[in-house]
């Protein structure tokens, strides 16, 4: 080894061993903790289905585990039919991984692709509240881009499978303030009671720049755009149209119409 | 040859004396995005804390190998490692808190304070040393933090840590919520009232002025 510490065989020795205990470091630490942050996006997850179906909000972790263990029935629902899947475990199927694998999802044509996700997986999980046996309202996972990024969070139906309880987000990268501001709870409390389709069953909810007129026949499909935030906005109004429509949970929800909930 | 610095100069200096953000207007930007609520900014005060601790801790150990060429890069690999640890922790045991933290967590890394005290503490000081003057600039910019911190969650939201202190008038209550000290400008006007305090307080941190107006004048006079 050279005596001198300026050498260019030194620099290299040293950014060479420093980076190999960086990494080692990084990718243990990365590694050991893993598990305990899957338990816990799992549980925010689970956090946001319970708040979004009107059953809590700032639970407590084992509130959550309690609340959705007793209340909430997953299933797997095949999106090309509307049936159900039984082979997979819902608690443990991932819609999302699915949607990467090219066995388990289909590519979207620019057409289809109104929310921009650029591949849809054919199997999602939805979540059900049961109350006494009933099914008391119905969570379709829903996601799409907005600005700069994708949304993803869930609506909740009730029952008549037109109603909306709650509309919310648990994940996105939106501009705090602007288009962050799909998280307010002031803006997510515009959604329950508003309807999703027309008498024809298609999608007519509608999110709407410049405010909606209570007066209009409309009002009850219409819901204010965010302040500032157009493209975020947008958004948020073609992902419900393309999950509401045929390519998204259309057939799902036809099925339940024709065969009660 | 400069004094050797002690241990309890280097802890308490960068409190008031040397404050990394009142004095040396470090750190700027993570004050202003984390203290609309204290919680937020005491955990982001505990993480550069421990990563301006640690970073200093670890170069000043090897300070006697980093060619000189390379020495900018050497320390930002280990305090962006230490980083992305910080960031992983965060991400498994304070997950809701992680969250609203988002990108400011990652973003020590590009903080001045970090990279400033590695440069200017740890390049030429003993690894003990080193490791408290990490803390003592921690508790500088911690001290900042949480003062913002109290301030802005206090008389902009009426609590502190979540906990309602002044009840407020929707709730019925007397207290009516300034809306402004919840937004990142606030803690610029704060800070700059801190700085002017701190300088009225400590005269010697008043700066010479860097620049000087000419005078108005007529034409007349000038040509």
């Amino acid at each position: 080894m050279s005596s001198n510490k300026e050498s260019t065989v030194r620099t290299l020795l040293v950014a060479l061993t420093v980076s190999l205990v960086a990494s080692v470091f990084v990718a243990g630490s990365a590694v050991a903790l893993k598990p305990v942050q899957l338990e816990n996006r799992l549980l925010d997850k689970q956090r946001s289905i319970l708040a979004i179906a009107g059953l809590g909000d700032n639970l407590s972790s084992a509130q959550v585990k309690e609340v959705f263990g007793s209340r909430i029935k997953a299933r797997v629902v095949d999106l090309d039919t509307g049936e159900y899947q039984t082979t997979f475990d819902p608690l443990g199927f991932d819609p999302l991984k699915a949607a990467k694998d090219p066995k388990m999802s289909a590519a979207l044509s620019s057409e289809a692709d109104k929310a921009l996700i650029k591949r849809r997986e054919r199997f999602t999980t939805v979540y059900m509240v049961e109350q006494e046996g009933r099914i008391e309202s119905l969570i379709l996972p829903i996601r799409g881009y907005g600005l700069w990024s994708t949304l993803h969070g869930f609506l909740a139906l009730k029952a008549d499978l037109n109603t909306v309880v709650g509309l919310g987000f648990y994940q996105h990268a939106e501009t705090p303030g602007l288009g962050g501001e799909v998280d307010n709870p002031k803006w997510k409390a515009l959604w329950p009671g508003k309807t999703l389709f027309d008498d024809a069953g298609r999608p007519i909810i509608k999110v709407v720049k410049g405010g909606v007129d209570p007066a209009s026949p409309e009002a009850g499909h219409q819901v204010d755009a965010l302040a500032g935030a157009t493209l975020t906005s947008n958004g948020v109004d073609r992902l419900l149209q393309f999950w509401l429509g045929e390519q998204g949970f259309g057939p799902y929800l036809a099925r339940l119409r024709q065969q009660g909930v | 040859m400069a004094q050797q610095a002690t241990v309890k100069e280097v802890l308490f200096n960068p409190v008031f004396n040397n404050n990394p953000i009142a004095l040396q207007i470090l750190g700027i930007c993570s004050a202003l995005a984390v203290t609309s609520n204290l919680k937020t900014a005491l955990v982001m005060a505990i993480a550069l804390t421990l990563v301006t601790a640690f970073s200093n801790l670890f170069i000043s150990l090897i300070r006697a190998q980093i060619p000189g060429s390379i020495r900018m890069i050497v320390q930002m690999v280990i305090i962006a490692s230490l980083v992305i640890v910080v960031d992983q922790v965060l991400r498994a045991y304070a997950f809701s808190l992680a969250k609203q933290l988002s990108v400011f967590v990652g973003l020590i890394i590009t903080n001045c304070i970090v990279m400033g005290r590695a440069e200017a503490f740890a390049m030429q000081n003993p690894p003990m040393l080193s490791f408290w003057d990490g803390i003592g600039n921690g508790l500088g910019y911690s001290t900042m933090l949480v003062a913002l911190g109290v301030i802005r969650e206090l008389f902009g939201a009426g609590k502190l840590l979540g906990i309602e202190i002044l009840p407020l008038i929707k709730d019925g209550g007397w207290y009516l919520p300034n809306g402004l000290l919840l937004l990142p400008p606030s803690a610029f006007f704060l800070i700059g009232l801190f700085i002017w305090a701190l300088r009225s307080w400590k005269k010697n941190q008043v700066e010479a002025p860097a620049f000087r107006m000419a005078p108005q004048v007529s034409d007349r006079e000038v040509y």
